[in-house]
């Protein structure tokens, strides 16, 4: 992808920078010029504002890739997702740092800033928004004392609680 | 605007057709279709060609004329143009088509379609396939086009209790229609087990859930429907011929459930053909991948929203069934040649019209159905064609 | 000092790995290796993740945590060893994904382990002169070792972020100083993958005499003594260095306690005194006074006297996970996916 076509949408990629209709107070990502809700909708042109997402979000539906996309060969195989906002728009992207089958349908997750993919070994990399799992839901199992290891402060909750 | 006929017809064998070059499959199909058509290439108007990426398969754009001139029409000077919308390419080239005798401007034009996937790697050719979904918000996040499609059989299965098995019946149907198909790509019969065992591509979708990245070419030639019996015995008239368009990517449809440009291209064309859903007998539809299938079923009426699956299980669909789906194998048996598949699909439905479906002959088929659709769904296309009696 | 630490944030990858994996793909004792040095698990980056990546992430929490407008920063200054890019900084990349572009400068620190501290340093001096309103400091790196090479065991990824200002200051600075030479202990040429080092040399002559040597003198120029330290934080390249380095300035395991996180997530290089750091100010009370002294290759120390304000009391540390959380939880990996997240396998076409 040419550097250019990535760099200008860093705003959006970067930080989840969207747009809202002040006619009808609607949010969209990514940000548009004009509003398809307005019933006349050519009185929205002009009418955009920026509009930054939270990055909260709920799994509306997801997929776990195994014939990775171009780039993302490294990670296969990974989950893919779309991400319900609370503002209300919906946003494509990968869940990281889950287990697939931890994933469902109204999995709570949270926008996080990864790397998108490289050009190359000597290109540009692209970087923007991914999905991990929000402090509510499990995103890593507590791990055990390691083999000979000191314990973990978890590891000697458990002992002291078993 | 004056009634048109598919006076005739053409179709390469679809697969990996690796001696033979997007030229060669073009020219053969176009001609096939002419001479199916007792035509004279003098008496052509123009050339539709429906094509979705030679530019990045190929490295050649401006193929229309291209493809006329090895034809060996160059010195006839027509008008020849490319027509692109995703995997719906060719549907698309044959409304241009359709559009275009019905209007009086020309009398006779070439509708084809075609593309070549194996002159670029694999996965390259994945890459590029997956040029018809939103490449800036969905592709360059990690999506692929079964995984987009694998989003919505998830959600599908969510909402309606769509199984596994649902899905995977959809391959073994389509296997075993291409099993009678000559053309298919894939002459195979499956089973349930093999496709729900299948390696994943993006779960819950599986190998044998994914149509292939096939080569082939078809092609149609359209004339006016009053002037067809001198042509054909058989004329095969269309009795509509619609497009509708929706949101380029997914994240941005209210219903992940249904493709709203099916429903919409659907409704206008049995209100143009003044017909219903039960009417057809049998359809050619979008299965690029097993859900796809059921979305289609339920959007253009067939099936109730969600039932598709069952539906499907109980044997509907099948040869013997009230109405029979992609005889032909679908684009997941007969293979899928982007730009070649609108195309094929209307190939098939004249065959089945004019009874010369040999061994997948469907019983009684008076009105048939295409349907095809680019991407995840941001153009659908709907044909209805009709034998004369 | 007027400028102190007004909000901080830490991340460190998902992924670990343990000594004894590493140990058995070389036929070497892991425990024993992972025994010795006091490292009993290291985190590794996904591969999506890099020093860009990971900086963003602390930087994100240390700005939520303390409500700070990223308008308001002055300065990023990111230290780190792996750097994505040799030439394009890390810290625009940074400002850019947390909002504090343009009105900023910006600009990537190396000082092998110490270029983190060496950040805040600076912007203690600028926020200080109040050139600025707030200048940010990071310390990250996603450091390889060899594989096979001792330093395979320790290397690991995380960081931290710390917003420096003369507002709501939650711990104050009172000093900091440095202790620099030309020693040539550890290095990384351009264009090598992994770096090389001296072996024992990078103990006695280079670790131990500038840590040792940094910490007394600034107990003296603030007429201070192990004592009179709630908690002390040193550069940990392993579990043990620190602690023994510790042992011989007079400080207990009661201090040294919490500032010592190696043990669990490996060496994060210029992370390592950082992510320390912010264990201890993760559990801080007001005024509890805190030794810092970092150390990088090459090589030098930068101490700083550290003392936690009422401010603290009032300040948000419920949000973002807490150190301690990333030294508890986590997924050990095999050494074959280790050797794939970490680019270690040879692909086709390279």
């Amino acid at each position: 992808m040419s550097i250019a076509r990535f760099w200008r949408e860093t705003p959006r990629r970067y930080n989840l920078g969207g747009s809202k209709c002040t006619s009808c107070g609607t949010v969209y990502f990514p940000p548009r010029a004009v509003c398809p809700v307005c019933t006349h909708h050519r009185q929205s042109i002009e009418k955009m504002v920026p509009f930054q997402l939270s990055g909260e979000g709920t799994v509306l539906s997801f997929t776990v890739v195994h014939d990775a996309a171009e780039g993302f060969e490294m990670q296969a195989p990974y989950v893919l997702a779309l991400v319900k906002t609370p503002e209300g728009p919906v946003l494509t992207g990968q869940v990281v740092d889950v287990r697939p089958e931890e994933v469902g349908i109204g999995f709570k997750v949270r926008a996080t800033f990864r790397k998108l993919r490289e050009e190359g070994r000597a290109g540009v990399i692209h970087y923007g928004y991914k999905f991990a799992p929000s402090e509510e839901s499990t995103a890593a199992p507590p791990l055990g004392p390691a083999a000979a290891g000191p314990p973990t402060e978890a590891a000697a909750r458990d002992r002291a609680t078993s | 605007m004056r009634e048109v006929a598919v006076l005739g017809i053409g179709q390469t064998k679809f697969g990996e057709l690796w001696d033979r070059s997007f030229r060669e499959i073009g020219i053969e199909a176009g001609l096939e279709a002419l001479v199916d058509a007792k035509l004279s290439s003098a008496d052509l108007g123009a050339l539709y060609l429906g094509n979705m990426a030679s530019g990045t398969l190929l490295d050649q754009e401006h193929i229309a004329p291209l493809i006329l001139d090895y034809a060996g029409l160059a010195g006839r000077h027509l008008p020849a143009m490319r027509v692109e919308g995703g995997g719906a390419s060719g549907a698309l080239a044959l409304h241009q088509g359709y559009l275009a005798v019905a209007s009086g401007l020309y009398d006779f034009v070439v509708v084809g379609g075609a593309e070549k996937l194996t002159d670029v790697p694999d996965s390259a050719a994945a890459g590029i396939t997956s040029s018809a979904a939103d490449h800036e918000w969905e592709v360059v996040f990690g999506a692929t086009l079964p995984g987009l499609w694998a989003l919505i059989a998830r959600r599908h299965m969510h909402l309606f209790g769509t199984t596994r098995e649902d899905l995977a019946r959809v391959a073994v149907h389509d296997h075993e229609m291409g099993s009678r198909n000559p053309n298919a790509h894939y002459r195979n019969r499956i089973s349930l087990e093999q496709v729900v065992g299948a390696s994943p591509v993006a779960e819950p979708l599986g190998m044998l859930d994914c149509a292939p990245l096939s080569d082939g070419a078809a092609a149609v030639v359209l004339g006016p429907l009053d002037v067809a019996r001198r042509h054909t015995d058989t004329p095969i008239r269309i009795a509509a011929s619609q497009v509708a368009t929706d949101t380029m990517a997914l994240q941005h449809r209210d219903d992940l459930t249904t493709l709203a440009s099916t429903v919409v291209a659907g409704r206008r064309a049995f209100e143009q053909a003044r017909r219903a859903p039960k009417d057809v007998r049998v359809a050619e539809i979008h299965d690029a991948y097993t859900i796809s299938a059921l979305l289609a079923l339920e959007d253009l009426g067939f099936a109730e929203k969600g039932r598709a699956g069952p539906d499907f299980a109980s044997g509907r669909f099948g040869l013997r069934g009230d109405l029979t789906v992609n005889p032909s194998g679908g684009l997941k048996a007969q293979g899928r040649p982007f730009g070649a598949v609108g195309v094929a699909q209307v190939v098939e439905i004249v065959r089945q019209l004019r009874g010369e479906a040999k061994d997948r002959q469907v019983p009684g088929a008076t009105l048939g159905l295409a349907h095809d659709v680019g991407g995840t769904g941001a153009t659908s296309v709907v044909h209805l064609l009709e034998r004369v009696p | 000092m007027k400028a102190g630490i007004v909000s901080y944030g830490a991340y460190v990858p998902r992924y670990r790995i343990t000594p004894r994996e590493i140990g058995q793909v070389w036929g070497t004792d892991g425990d024993a290796m992972g025994q010795g040095l006091n490292v009993f698990r290291k985190s590794v980056p996904s591969p999506d993740e890099d020093t860009i990546t990971i900086s963003t992430e602390a930087l994100r929490t240390a700005l939520v945590r303390g409500a700070i407008d990223p308008q308001q920063i002055g300065a990023i200054y990111v230290g780190s060893e792996s750097h994505p890019y040799a030439v394009k900084p890390t810290a625009t990349v940074v400002a850019q994904a947390v909002g504090a572009t343009p009105n900023l400068t910006a600009a990537d620190f190396e000082f092998a382990c110490k270029a983190g501290t060496a950040a805040i340093q600076t912007c203690l001096g600028l926020v200080g002169a109040e050139m600025i309103r707030y200048g940010v400091a990071i310390g990250t790196d996603t450091s390889q070792g060899a594989p096979g090479d001792a330093l395979e065991y320790s290397a690991s990824a995380g960081g931290a972020a710390f917003v420096l200002g003369r507002e709501r200051v939650i711990c104050r600075v009172e000093r900091t100083l440095s202790y620099t030479t030309d020693t040539p202990d550890f290095w990384r040429r351009e264009g090598q993958k992994y770096p090389s080092h001296g072996g024992r040399f990078t103990g006695e002559p280079a670790y131990f005499r500038h840590v040792t040597e940094c910490a007394h003198r600034i107990m003296e120029a603030s007429g201070t003594s192990p004592k009179d330290y709630a908690h002390v934080v040193f550069h940990q390249p392993n579990g043990k260095f620190p602690q023994r380095v510790g042992k011989q300035l007079g400080f207990g395991d009661a201090q040294m306690r919490y500032g010592l996180v190696t043990p669990f997530i490996g060496n994060t290089y210029s992370g390592a005194a950082l992510i320390g750091l912010a264990n201890v100010l993760d559990r801080a009370r007001p005024g509890e006074r805190i030794l810092m002294v970092g150390y990088g290759s090459g090589a030098g120390s930068d101490a700083f006297d550290l003392e936690t304000t009422d401010e603290i009391e009032r300040y948000d540390r419920s949000f973002g996970r807490p150190v301690q959380w990333y030294l508890d939880h986590g997924v050990e990996l095999s050494y074959a996916v280790y050797a794939k997240f970490r680019g270690k396998i040879r692909m086709g076409g390279e």
